[in-house]
C-alpha cells in the first residue's frame, strides 16, 4: 500500500493544515493534541472535505489533485472511515448496516466479517439496543465490507471504558491479521498505538511534526 | 347528510388528496435543496415558496387565474396545444390547492432533511454509495416521520382552502363544489342547517389530519 499526500494545503480556524507525507506501512497511528487537524485530515483522504491545494495518491490512482480541480467522489474512492461517533444508520438492524457497503460477496467476506468480529448473536438486533462496544465491531465490520483500500479509523476506542477498550483491542489486531487491509489509526492512547501500529506520527496544528 | 353532501366531502377529499401527491415530488425536491446545499438563488426560491402563505388567498388565486387562464401564458399554451382548459374545473380546484399547500408542505420536509445528520450520508458516501442512493436508503427513511407530518399538514391545509379557489374555479355546483365552497354558499342563501352539517364534517376532517400530523411529529421528536 501507499499512499502519498503532497502539499495538502486547507485553512482551518485556527491554523492552516499543511501536510506532505508517504505512507507505506500497514498500521500508521496519528496522534497529537485535540484539535490539530487529524480528523480534518482522514476526512481529507476519504473525500468528505476538499483540501485548498494539494495532491493525494493511493497506490498510484489520484484521488484528489486539487491544482486540476480533481476530486474523487467518496463513493469510487474505496477508502473506508470509522469516525468517532461510529454514524451507524439507526433505521437499519445490525446485519442491513454490516451489508450496507457490500457489493459482491463471493468469497464469504460477511461470514468471515461476522465470525472475525464476533457478530453472529448481533445481525438481527436493531442499532439502538447495542452496548458501546457492539457498535464499536459493527461500525468496523460495515467498514470492511465495503473492501476499503485502506481504514481510517478516528480515536475508534475513545468512548469506551478501559474494560471495554480491553476487550476491542484485540479485534483491531484480528482485523489487522485476517484482513490486511492498511490502516491509519488515530488515538491518544500510547498503548495502543504502540501495541497495533507499525510507525505513529505526530501531529500539532496542522502540521505532522515527527514520529 | 344527504347524498350531494357526501359527494361534496368526497370530491373535497379527492381534490386534495390528489393535490397532495402532485406536489410530494417538487416539494420533497425542492425541501431536499433547501435544507442541503447553498446555492445561488436559494434566498429567492425560499421567498417564492413561502408567498402562498403571507399572501392573500384571493391574491394567490388572481395570480393562477390569470396564469391558467386561456389568454394566460400556461393556460393559452395548454388550450392551444392539448385543447385543455384549465380554469373553472376540477383541475383548477386541484392547482389552487397544490398551490396553497405547497409551503406547509416544504417547510416541514425542509425541517425534517435538516433532522438527519449529515455525518451519516457522509458515511453512507465512503461506503461506495452515490448521492442519489444515499438520499433514497438514508436521507428519506430517516426523514419520513417528518415527511409524512408535512403530507398531512399540507392535506389539512388543502381540505380548508377557500380563497384561491373560488377565484380559479368559482363555485360550480357538482364540479368545483368544495367543503369550504359548499358552507359559503350555504350560508350566503341562508340555507344555515346545511351550512352546520358541512361544518361539522369539516371540524372532524381537520382534527383527524391536524392530530395525525402531530402524532407523527411527536414521534419524531421522541426519535
Amino acid at each position: 500500500m501507499s499512499l502519498v499526500l503532497e502539499n495538502i494545503v486547507l485553512p482551518l480556524a485556527e491554523f492552516t493544515l499543511e501536510v506532505d507525507l508517504k505512507l507505506t506501512a500497514a498500521v500508521t497511528g496519528l496522534t497529537g493534541p485535540s484539535g490539530a487537524g487529524k480528523t480534518t485530515l482522514l476526512e481529507i483522504i476519504a473525500g468528505l472535505r476538499r483540501p485548498q491545494q494539494g495532491s493525494i495518491r493511493l497506490d498510484g490512482e489520484k484521488l484528489t489533485d486539487a491544482g486540476a480541480r480533481h476530486f474523487l467522489a467518496p463513493e469510487k474512492r474505496r477508502v473506508g472511515y470509522v469516525p468517532q461517533d461510529l454514524a451507524l444508520f439507526p433505521h437499519l438492524d445490525v446485519r442491513a448496516n454490516l451489508c450496507y457497503g457490500l457489493r459482491h460477496d463471493e468469497g464469504g467476506l460477511l461470514e468471515k466479517v461476522i465470525e472475525v468480529l464476533e457478530l453472529p448473536t448481533l445481525v438481527k438486533r436493531s442499532i439502538a439496543g447495542l452496548s458501546g462496544g457492539e457498535k464499536q465491531r459493527v461500525a468496523l465490520g460495515r467498514a470492511l465490507l465495503a473492501g476499503p483500500r485502506i481504514l481510517l479509523l478516528d480515536e475508534p476506542l475513545s468512548n469506551l471504558d478501559d474494560r471495554l477498550k480491553g476487550k476491542i483491542l484485540p479485534y483491531l489486531h484480528r482485523i489487522r491479521r485476517e484482513f490486511a487491509v492498511p490502516m491509519i489509526y488515530v488515538s491518544h492512547s500510547k498503548a495502543e498505538l504502540g501495541g497495533l501500529c507499525d510507525e505513529v506520527l505526530v501531529m500539532r496544528e496542522g502540521r505532522i511534526q515527527g514520529s | 347528510m344527504l347524498p350531494e353532501d357526501w359527494q361534496i366531502v368526497w370530491f373535497t377529499t379527492w381534490v386534495s388528496a390528489l393535490s397532495v401527491v402532485l406536489i410530494i415530488p417538487p416539494g420533497l425536491a425542492v425541501a431536499w435543496l433547501l435544507a442541503r446545499f447553498r446555492w445561488p438563488g436559494k434566498s429567492l426560491v425560499e421567498t417564492l415558496v413561502a408567498l402562498p402563505l403571507v399572501m392573500p388567498p384571493v391574491a394567490t388565486g388572481l395570480i393562477l387565474l390569470k396564469l391558467l387562464g386561456r389568454r394566460g401564458p400556461l393556460g393559452g399554451w395548454l388550450h392551444q396545444t392539448f385543447g385543455v382548459d384549465i380554469v373553472f374545473s376540477a383541475a383548477a380546484v386541484v392547482a389552487a390547492l397544490a398551490v396553497m399547500s405547497f409551503p406547509l408542505l416544504v417547510r416541514s420536509a425542509r425541517t425534517a432533511f435538516e433532522e438527519v445528520p449529515h455525518r451519516l450520508e457522509d458515511i453512507a458516501r465512503t461506503l461506495g454509495h452515490g448521492p442519489w442512493n444515499v438520499f433514497w436508503t438514508i436521507s428519506l427513511p430517516l426523514a419520513r416521520r417528518g415527511l409524512a407530518a408535512g403530507v398531512v399538514l399540507a392535506f389539512a391545509r388543502a381540505l380548508g382552502e377557500f380563497g384561491a379557489t373560488i377565484m380559479v374555479a368559482g363555485f360550480i355546483m357538482g364540479k368545483t363544489t368544495t367543503l369550504s365552497l359548499a358552507i359559503y354558499q350555504s350560508v350566503q342563501t341562508g340555507d344555515d342547517s346545511h351550512a352546520l352539517r358541512l361544518l361539522a364534517v369539516c371540524v372532524v376532517m381537520a382534527f383527524v389530519a391536524l392530530w395525525a400530523s402531530e402524532k407523527l411529529s411527536r414521534r419524531r421528536e421522541c426519535g
